[in-house]
Order: C-alpha cells, then structure tokens, then sequence
C-alpha cells in the first residue's frame, strides 16, 4: 500500500515533469456541488487526512461531527451530521467541494470553508489571506473520509 | 436529492427545548431563594421560543458551586470589591462610599445596562470609570481587570434575582439595531456568526463544549478556565478569537451594542452575578 502511493506519487511526477503548483483556492473549480480535480495531483495520504480530521489546530472536524472511527477521542462535537458512512453517501469529488467550501454545496451552512482564502470580514491577525487547511491536507482528509464506508 | 430541505429539517432539531443533558432539570436555588433560569422568550427574540440561562448547560459539579455564596469562588472577588469600595482613592479624596453609602442601594441598577445616557449608551464599566474620574479625581479602572470586574460583581449582586429588562425602544433602539445586526453577522476565519452556535445550535456539544445560548444574565462570572471573573465584553473577545475574528475594542461601541441586544434577548431571567461556569 506505501509503496504503491509510492509509485503513484512518483508517476505524476514524471508526468509533468516539475513539482505542480497546488490549485490555488480562488481557482477551484466547482460544478454541480463537486470539485473533480484534484487539488494537489497528489493522492491523499488517508493517515494524515485522519491526523488532521481530529487534530485542534488543523481541521478540527471532530469538534462537530460525531466520528465512529475514533472511539479513543472523548469527545465528539454534534453540530453537524455524524461521520460513519460518509463515503457510502457522497462521491469524491462531492466531499472536495463540501471541504473546500461547504457554503458552495449546503448554502447558510455553519461549516467553515477549509480552502478559501478571501472574503472573510475581520480575520484574525495572522489569519489574514489564509485557508485553514493546505491543498495537500484537504486531499488528506478527503482520502481518508473515502475510508469511511457503509458496512 | 433536495439538500436544502434536508438541511432545514436538520436546523429544525436545534430550536427544540432542552434535552436530557446532565443538569437542566436543576433548580438554582441560593439561600432559599430560587432564580428564575428559563423563561418564555421575549417578542424581539423571534428565533427562540425558551430562553436558558448558561448554569442549565453547565455539569451537576459546577451548578453546585453557585448555590451556595460560600462555596462560590467569584465571593472573593465580591469581597475585595467591599473593601475597595470604601477605600479612598484620587484627589477628591472620596471613595465609592462617600457618595454611595450603602452599596445596597444599587439594587435594580445591573437588570437595565447598559441604558443611553445623554447621545451615548453606556454599560456599568462606564459608569465607575465615569465616578472616578469626574467624582473621585482617580485614574479610569481597565475595562476587564480585577478591580472593575469585582466592582460590577459587588454591584450587579445587589440585583441578584431580579429580572434582566434593559430598554430597546426610542434612543437606545439605534444601539440596539446595531447590536442584531453584528450578532448575526458572520466574521472570522470559520465565517462564523453569534447566532449559528448560541441560536441555531445551542444545546449541542462542540468538542468538549456544551453549548449554550450565550445569555448574559450571570455576567461577570467567574470561570473555573481562568479561575477569575470575566466581564461581558472579555468573553464577547474570547469568542471573536475562537472563530478566528479580530476582536472589536472593549468598551467600545461594536461590543456596548452587542452587549444591549444580548442582555435584550435574556429578559425575565435572572441577574445571576457572580454565576460559575466553566
């Protein structure tokens, strides 16, 4: 499995031939409620995505979703709708575009935009011009939310 | 499938009344007296039915803590504050008592601030800083530090029970405006605003956090976070920084107004101060 992504990540790139720019957030591309391209061309690391899925300083997800896969973690926030199955429930590029930025997708929702970088009234200092998370921990994330299938 | 319907279905589970969380049957009765902590909401609230004080949400643990003044922490602030408040200070050489004899005597006061006064609206921070400076010839207290926070505990006491009821009509209705208007105004790197956890969402756990509907009637409260009171306006900026906001000013007038529209929102609950929460 390590090795495979291995190779993956060494074919792409091979096939461009340089390190590829990641897709900067202003250029994400949504259609239908889903973003297809990736943003990085670079694969999740699913182990990461899970890392980061609970992680306070990075996506914090748990804060607000219930989360079966992670039972070692006390406490599981409520205010969105639990995480089991969600692979089960939305395809790939549907989950990129909800992560990226959900108000595209679930319009007034209280789900922040994980990839956006402009728009926000008051930044905080220091968070001015910023996304959440980097292009390479949304595909993280998104990998590892497409572990989670229905049984 | 219609996402929107769905969504607004999902909303819907957020306005209903409170649930089997630990506490919220408690009664919060302090000296045989008990404090009205629920209340039908306020015609101006149109997106609640109920109002909750903060201490339903709160643990069996830390509800115990404010039934009983001796056991509540926030005293000893209320008690440095009664030595304060006769002590001598600037170069009239008065103290708070030498105009106010008896602090009892500000029963009533905390339920109706902030209030305008003149073209400005002003809080109980304004108020002592107003004495001291023009009466006492004193240096102004910092909005959120411990003077000023044990002053407007001792003070904002002396209403302990009775209920919150500023004014929002004729010249305060400006402030009050302008108050909605940024409770529901999202900011912030998580886009947030007041409403989508206090309003939408209260009664639900955030991670660890139980949320409430961020009423103000306990205010200020000591918090066992930071072991100390927090004023209304020091929360109001934990909050902004919590969503990734840049924090308006305390004591200016982006948080005096927010401050009349939520203490609008909490009418006929209790005046709880110095309340406990986490």
């Amino acid at each position: 499995m390590k090795i495979f992504s291995l190779i993956t990540v060494a074919a792409v790139f091979c096939a461009s031939g340089a390190k590829a720019e990641p897709v900067a957030p202003s250029d994400v591309k949504f259609e239908d409620g889903a973003v297809v391209q990736s943003l990085t061309g670079i694969v999740g690391d699913p182990a990461e995505g899970r890392e980061v899925f609970k992680g306070r300083k990075l996506g914090n997800c748990l804060a607000c979703h219930v989360n079966a896969d992670m039972p070692e973690e006390s406490f599981h926030g409520e205010v969105g709708p639990e995480i089991a199955g969600v692979a089960s429930r939305w395809e790939e590029a549907q989950l990129r575009a909800i992560v990226v930025n959900s108000k595209m997708v679930f319009e007034d929702t209280i789900m922040p935009s994980f990839y956006r970088d402009a728009g926000y009234t008051r930044p905080l200092e220091g968070f001015e011009g910023m996304t959440i998370l980097t292009a390479q921990q949304v595909e993280d994330v998104i990998s590892y939310l497409q572990t989670l299938k229905e049984d | 499938m219609n996402i929107k319907a769905l969504l607004a279905g999902i909303t819907c589970f957020g306005v209903a009344g409170l649930a089997a969380h630990a506490g919220q049957d408690a009664k919060l009765s302090i000296d045989g007296e008990v404090l009205t902590t629920q209340a039908a909401a306020p015609a101006h609230t149109e997106n609640l039915d109920e109002i909750y004080s903060g201490w339903l949400f709160r643990s069996g643990e830390t509800q115990a803590l404010q039934l009983d003044d001796f056991d509540n922490p926030g005293f000893v602030f209320v008690d440095q504050a009664i030595d304060e408040y006769s002590k001598v200070d600037g170069s009239a050489g008065k103290s708070c008592a030498s105009c106010h004899e008896n602090v009892e005597d500000f029963a009533g006061l905390r339920p109706t601030l902030p209030r305008v006064e003149g073209a400005e609206l002003v809080s109980m921070e304004d108020l002592i800083n107003n004495c001291r400076t023009e009466r006492m010839g004193a240096e102004p207290w910092k909005w959120s530090g411990g003077k000023m926070t044990g002053m407007t505990a001792l003070i904002g006491v002396q209403s302990r029970g009775l209920p919150m009821s500023v004014a929002i009509d004729g010249a305060a209705a400006p402030f009050w405006e302008k108050g909605k208007e940024l409770y529901y105004k999202r900011v912030g790197q998580l886009d947030m605003s007041c409403s989508n956890c206090h309003e939408d969402n209260y009664n639900k756990m955030i991670r660890a956090d139980h949320l409430s509907q961020g009423q103000i009637n306990g205010f200020p409260t000591y918090r066992l976070k930071n072991a100390k009171l927090n004023s209304i306006h020091a929360r109001f900026k934990g909050c902004m920084k919590n969503i990734r906001a840049q924090p308006f000013k305390e004591g200016g007038d982006e948080f005096k107004s927010l401050e009349l529209y939520i203490a609008s929102r909490a009418e006929g609950l209790a005046v709880e101060t110095p309340s406990v929460r986490n």
